[in-house]
């Protein structure tokens, strides 16, 4: 993907372009926003990587109303450092599309990154998520594994949807929280990792090859292939 | 801390003063009193003295009439005749005629001669005439009657001490007023200042540090007092928030430094040990998962007190609170069923209530969370909620454990406490806190108290009261 950095801090930015350029990805960066404003007005990006306090004038969230205002609807990730609730729904009113409070871990980043920039399409509803030989039917709400009918719980069944829509995309336990329970909070806890494991139990026991994996230090991830 | 800048000018002070409301507002008063008084001395004036003139003036206009009137119908003597009849009919000796024929000769009137400084036929004059061998103050008028002159004139002296008298009066009076006006402006200055002191007297106290300090209330329930309440309402707040932030700053100075210094101590053992590549990187890895558990901490703290600023109230909504228990409950579900735990719910239809519905989840899945820790396994939590009187919400979480002691409940609420049952168990002994920090934020409370008082087992029951009468406004 083609993703534009903007980012003041030379550590965070040299940091962050490193780490995506490792993953494959291809980076531009500017370190304020004016210069980050003309880059994302004048070439096309798979997504914003956005600072949100800014020098020069135009801070992320100008930047983020100017675009949207240009009918650009490049997705855009904020990075920042302002965790209060009011910053929050700031960004996300002003045009962004998902907001990442510093300190963060690389993983953290780079899943949301990619989770934005590879978002399903929304013309063609899916009726049927399949990865191997496990199958959903989003009609019926019924999954199925090697012809095998699997009892699953709501709340499963959404998890296990939400894993299937990113499949060989790590998926991190706080988006989990963000996407399939809808709540911003830290637990505190490893509830989410007994909530996988359960599903786990589920769908990946009894078959030889788990699909279900564990990604060190990130998240999780569904995936044919070990 | 705060600096008042000094000055070191010695015209400072007066320019401050100058600059003052007060002194504005007493030159105000000052500026209205000395108009006030001007328009009454010009009144007065127009209504005596002015008055007087024209008097005199009408006088001399029906005179010059009347003998031009004479002068028509029988002539130049008839007009001398006149005018001598008018003199001799003059008690008060005010009155001055002087009639000259083509020639420039006298005819008749009470005039030696013409005066000098009088103006042509048909107009006014105020001058000096000399009659009887006394210069008097003369008003004058002339006509022209074919060739032949007439002045017609009124001593007007004594008018003229008069007005001098009059004039004299309104200076005297006009001083009399200035005095008063700056006397009234000096009292209403002071006056004015003597009410403000208190509020000016506590904010330099603040401004100088001292917090406690308030406006003290007058009793007279006027502009100024309620000035004051605002401000010490506007004290209060700002109290609540200082608060706030030493107990943030509180926190972080004794309980970060710990988790910190024992990073930190691991990373530079590592970076001193024998170099062993994994072992290195295990020890970084350490090292990034305790700076993750700071942030954390340090995460949790900021909601703390945000919350307990009641500064998040923006994400405040109508919501009901059934689902949101239901989710909290189903979430901590999974926990609960790897220890052979149940969760007991009792909840009704709807609960409606106005909140910030990640906090509402955030608190009632902490008392969760606690709950599920301290029960054993095979145990049960009992989640229950319901509306009680006067639009509140209560959600009561009772666990089967061994319950907490009185003094432990006192401590519960603060910050890093944690029980001597709880440190075996992982935590931060911050979810108390939040807890707590919520509820108010809702205008409501956390009660704890045992679950069954008695039992061998208490266990702890935790009430959260929600949304008092004033929910919305607090």
């Amino acid at each position: 993907m083609r993703i534009l950095l903007v980012e003041d801090d030379a550590e965070v930015a040299r940091f962050v372009r490193k780490g995506l350029q490792e993953a494959g990805h291809v980076v531009e960066h500017a370190s304020n926003g004016r210069d980050g404003l003309f880059l994302a007005a004048s070439e096309q990006f798979d997504i914003l990587v956005l600072d949100r306090m800014l020098p020069g004038g135009v801070d992320g969230v100008r930047l983020v109303e100017t675009l949207r205002g240009q009918s650009n609807r490049t997705p855009v990730l904020f990075l920042s450092a302002l965790s209060a609730v009011d910053e929050r729904v700031k960004g996300l009113k002003a045009g962004g599309d998902d907001y990442l409070v510093k300190p963060f871990a690389f993983a953290e980043l780079l899943a949301r990154v990619e989770a934005l920039g590879r978002r399903p399409t929304v013309d063609a509803p899916a009726t049927r998520l399949k990865i191997a030989d496990l199958e959903m039917d989003l009609l019926s709400r019924t999954v199925t594994r090697g012809g095998r009918r699997i009892e699953i719980q709501p709340r499963e069944f959404r998890l296990l949807e939400h894993l299937l829509r990113h499949a060989g995309q790590v998926v991190t336990r706080t988006m989990l929280l963000e996407k399939v329970w809808d709540y911003h909070f830290d637990p505190q806890t490893n509830v989410i990792d007994v909530h996988v494991s359960r599903l786990r139990q589920k769908v990946d026991k009894g078959f030889d090859k788990p699909l279900i994996h564990t990604v060190r230090n990130a998240g999780y991830m569904i995936r044919a292939e070990a | 801390m705060l600096t008042v800048p000094q000055s070191t000018n010695a015209w400072d002070p007066l320019l401050r003063f100058l600059r003052g409301a007060s002194f504005r507002f007493a030159l105000l008063f000052a500026g209205v009193y000395s108009a006030a008084t001007i328009l009454f001395a010009l009144i007065l004036w127009f209504a005596t003295a002015g008055s007087l003139d024209r008097q005199t003036d009408a006088a001399l206009r029906t005179d010059a009439f009347g003998l031009t009137e004479r002068w028509r119908e029988a002539g130049p003597s008839a007009v001398a005749e006149a005018i001598s009849e008018r003199l001799a009919a003059d008690v008060e000796n005010h009155a001055i005629y002087l009639m000259t024929d083509a020639d420039g000769r006298r005819v008749a009137g009470n005039l030696d001669r013409w005066p000098p400084d009088t103006a042509g036929d048909g107009e006014w004059a105020a001058t000096a005439v000399a009659r009887e061998g006394v210069q008097v103050e003369a008003r004058l008028y002339t006509i022209g009657l074919d060739g032949y002159r007439v002045l017609i004139g009124r001593d007007v002296d004594e008018k003229q001490r008069l007005r001098d008298l009059l004039a004299e009066g309104i200076a005297w009076s006009a001083m009399a007023a200035a005095v008063i006006a700056l006397l009234g402006a000096a009292v209403l200055r002071r006056a004015l200042e003597h009410r403000l002191r208190p509020a000016s007297q506590t904010a330099r106290a603040i401004a100088a540090g001292d917090l406690s300090r308030r406006v003290p209330n007058s009793g007279r329930d006027d502009e100024f007092d309620r000035l004051g309440e605002s401000m010490n309402a506007m004290l209060d707040r700002i109290d609540r928030l200082m608060e706030g932030i030493r107990g943030v700053s509180d926190s972080i100075a004794h309980d970060l430094r710990t988790p910190i210094a024992r990073a930190r101590a691991k990373l530079e053992e590592a970076q001193a040990g024998t170099g062993d590549a994994e072992a290195l990187r295990a020890a970084m890895e350490q090292g990034i998962t305790d700076l993750d558990n700071i942030s954390r901490v340090f995460e949790a703290l900021l909601r703390i007190a945000e919350a307990e600023a009641g500064a998040r109230r923006a994400a405040f909504a109508p919501l009901d609170l059934v689902p949101v228990l239901r989710d909290v409950a189903e979430f901590y579900g999974v926990v609960a069923e790897s220890r052979d735990q149940t969760i007991a719910l009792d909840l009704p239809e709807q609960l409606e209530l106005v909140g910030d519905r990640d906090l509402l989840a955030q608190a009632v899945g902490n008392l969760l969370d606690n709950a599920l820790k301290f029960t054993p396994a095979g145990g049960t939590v009992r989640l229950s909620a319901q509306a009680v009187p006067r639009d509140g919400v209560e959600v009561t979480i009772a666990d089967s454990g061994p319950g907490l002691s009185a003094e432990g409940r006192a401590r519960a609420g603060e910050r890093f406490f944690r029980a001597d049952a709880a440190r075996a168990t992982p935590g931060s002994g911050l979810g108390l806190s939040l807890v707590i920090a919520v509820a108010h934020l809702h205008s409501g409370e956390l009660v704890l108290d045992d679950a069954e008082p008695g039992a061998d087992q208490p266990g702890l029951r935790a009430t959260l009261r929600l949304g008092g009468p004033g929910a919305s406004i607090r």
